[in-house]
C-alpha cells in the first residue's frame, strides 16, 4: 500500500464525483487534478488515450478510466467500508442497477418536442424501478451508502439541474416518495454533502452542452 | 450439489453465447431454455421485466440478467477456471477492455455492416480506430486473458464468428490480416478452441438471418430517404 493516488476529474463530470465520494468514504488520501472538460489538458490524453475523458484514477502510476470500473477497483484495493455487498447475487443486482441508471436517464434531458415526450417514458420507468428498489431501505446499500448509492448518487444534485435546463419534471416527490426521501438523505451525509459541485456551474455547463448537442442533431442530414 | 442452473438463450444471440462458453469452460451443468424472440415466453418477461431480453441466468430460482453482470456472477460463484485475473489492476483493465469492446468495437462494426453510403464509411473508420487499440492490447498474448481464454475474450468472441459472416455478406474486409495480424490470429485461435468451436450456431442459418436484417435495413433507409422531412 502507500502508493500515490491521483484522481483526474472535473466539476462538470458527475462521474468524477462518484470516485471522490468512494475515496473519501474509504479514507483514501489522494491528489485531485482538476480538469476542464471543455479545454482538456495533455494529461487526459496521456492517461486515457482510448476515451480521452475524466475521471481517471492513477494508482502508483497506473492509470484506470471508466468510473464504474474504477469504483470496483477501489473496493477491491481498499477494504475499509465495503461498497459492494458480499453475496454474489446481491453484487450482481448492484451492478445491474448501476449500469441501468447510467443508461436510461440521459435521453430525456437531450430530447426536444416529440422526441422528448417519447424519451420521458423510459426515464420515468427507470425512476419507477429505482423507487421499487429503495422501498423500505435507507440507502441502496442498506444502513450505509454502497456501490449503487454512489452510482446513482448523481440523481439528488444533478437531476434537478437537468430538469431545469431540459424543461422537464422527472423526480416528482409524490410519484416517487421513497426515491425522493433517499435523495434527501444522500445529500445530507458526509462525505457527500461536503463534496458536490456549485449548482450555478452545473446549470451553465449543462445549458451550453444542451445547445451544442441540439445543434449537432439539427445539422444532421 | 443440487444446484439448479438454467440459461435462457436464443439459437443465435452472441450475448447468450458468452454465457454458454463461460458455463462450459467452468464445467457447470445447466439447462438451456431456447426462446423465440419474436414470441417471448411469460417466464422470460417475468425474469427480465426491465429489459425483456436474453440471456438470463437463473440460479436456484434467482434470475440474473445482462451478460457482463452474469459473467461476473458466474466467476464469483464458481471459482474453478477463473475468467477474470486475480490482481485488482489487471481485473480492472479486463473490465475496461470488455466495456470498450461492447460500447465501441461492437457498435462500430455493427454499423459498418448495417449502414450504407457515407454512414458506412464513417463506421469503418471508427471500427478501424477501435481495432487498432485492441491490436496493441494483444501484443505478446495468445488470448486477451493470456495463455487461457478469459473475460475479454468471451466478450469479444462474437467477432471470431460474426466478423467473417459480415464480411461475406457485405464484401467488406473488417479485420484485415495485414493491418491487424494479432487480432486476426486471435480470431482463428479463439474460434478453434474446442468449447468455442463446438458451440457456434450453424453458419448457413446465420448468413440467412443477417442477410435478412441487412435487406430490411436497406429497405427502410431507402423508403425514408424518398420521403421529405
Amino acid at each position: 500500500m502507500g502508493e500515490k493516488v491521483k484522481l483526474i476529474g472535473s466539476i462538470q463530470s458527475l462521474f468524477s464525483y462518484r470516485i471522490e465520494w468512494a475515496l473519501k468514504l474509504k479514507g483514501v488520501e489522494y491528489e485531485y487534478i482538476k480538469e476542464d472538460v471543455r479545454n482538456k489538458s495533455p494529461l487526459i490524453f496521456k492517461y486515457n488515450p482510448v476515451h480521452k475523458k475524466v475521471p481517471v484514477l492513477v494508482h502508483g502510476g497506473k492509470p484506470l478510466p471508466e468510473s464504474l470500473v474504477i469504483l470496483e477497483y477501489i473496493d477491491e484495493t481498499w477494504k475499509d467500508c465495503p461498497l459492494l455487498p458480499e453475496d454474489p447475487y446481491e453484487r450482481a443486482m448492484a451492478r445491474f442497477w448501476a449500469k441501468y441508471g447510467d443508461e436510461k436517464l440521459w435521453q430525456a434531458y437531450m430530447a426536444e418536442g416529440e422526441e422528448k415526450e417519447k424519451a420521458m417514458g423510459p426515464a420515468l420507468e427507470s425512476l419507477a424501478f429505482l423507487e421499487k428498489g429503495i422501498k423500505g431501505k435507507k440507502f441502496f446499500g442498506g444502513e450505509k451508502i454502497g456501490f449503487l448509492d454512489l452510482a446513482v448518487g448523481w440523481i439528488p444534485h444533478w437531476l434537478n439541474v437537468l430538469e431545469e435546463v431540459g424543461s422537464m419534471k422527472l423526480l416528482d416527490a409524490e410519484k416517487f416518495p421513497s426515491l425522493h426521501e433517499w435523495a434527501e438523505n444522500f445529500i445530507q451525509i458526509s462525505p457527500i454533502k461536503e463534496c458536490i459541485p456549485p449548482r450555478e456551474e452545473l446549470v451553465s455547463y449543462f445549458h451550453s452542452a444542451l445547445i451544442y448537442l441540439r445543434s449537432l442533431s439539427a445539422n444532421k442530414p | 450439489m443440487g444446484e439448479e442452473v438454467k440459461l435462457f438463450r436464443s439459437w443465435s444471440s452472441p450475448f447468450a453465447l458468452r454465457i454458454v462458453w463461460a458455463l462450459e469452460i467452468k464445467g457447470i451443468e445447466y439447462e438451456a431454455v431456447f426462446e423465440d424472440l419474436s414470441n417471448k415466453s411469460p417466464l422470460l418477461l417475468q425474469y427480465n421485466p426491465v429489459h425483456k431480453k436474453i440471456p438470463i441466468l437463473v440460479h436456484n430460482g434467482r434470475p440474473i440478467v445482462e451478460s457482463f453482470v452474469i459473467l461476473e456472477y458466474i466467476d464469483e460463484t464458481w471459482k474453478q477456471a477463473p475468467l477474470l485475473p486475480e490482481d485488482p489492476y489487471e481485473r480492472a483493465m479486463a473490465r475496461f477492455w470488455a466495456k470498450f469492446c461492447e460500447d465501441k468495437v461492437l457498435i462500430s462494426i455493427w454499423s459498418a455492416f448495417i449502414k450504407q453510403g457515407k454512414e458506412q464509411e464513417e463506421a469503418m473508420v471508427a471500427a478501424t480506430e477501435n481495432l487498432k487499440f485492441l491490436e496493441k492490447e494483444m501484443k505478446g498474448k495468445k488470448f486477451f486473458g493470456g495463455e487461457r481464454i478469459g473475460y475479454v475474450d468471451l466478450t469479444l468472441g462474437w467477432l471470431a464468428n460474426l466478423g467473417s459472416i459480415f464480411e461475406e455478406i457485405v464484401g467488406l474486409k473488417i479485420v484485415d490480416e495485414e493491418k491487424f495480424p494479432l487480432l486476426y490470429s486471435w480470431m482463428q485461435d479463439f474460434a478453434e478452441a474446442p468449447i468455442i468451436r463446438d458451440n457456434w450456431p450453424p453458419r448457413d442459418k446465420m448468413i440467412v438471418k443477417f442477410q435478412a436484417l441487412l435487406d430490411a435495413a436497406i429497405a427502410s433507409s431507402s423508403s425514408s430517404s424518398s420521403s421529405s422531412k
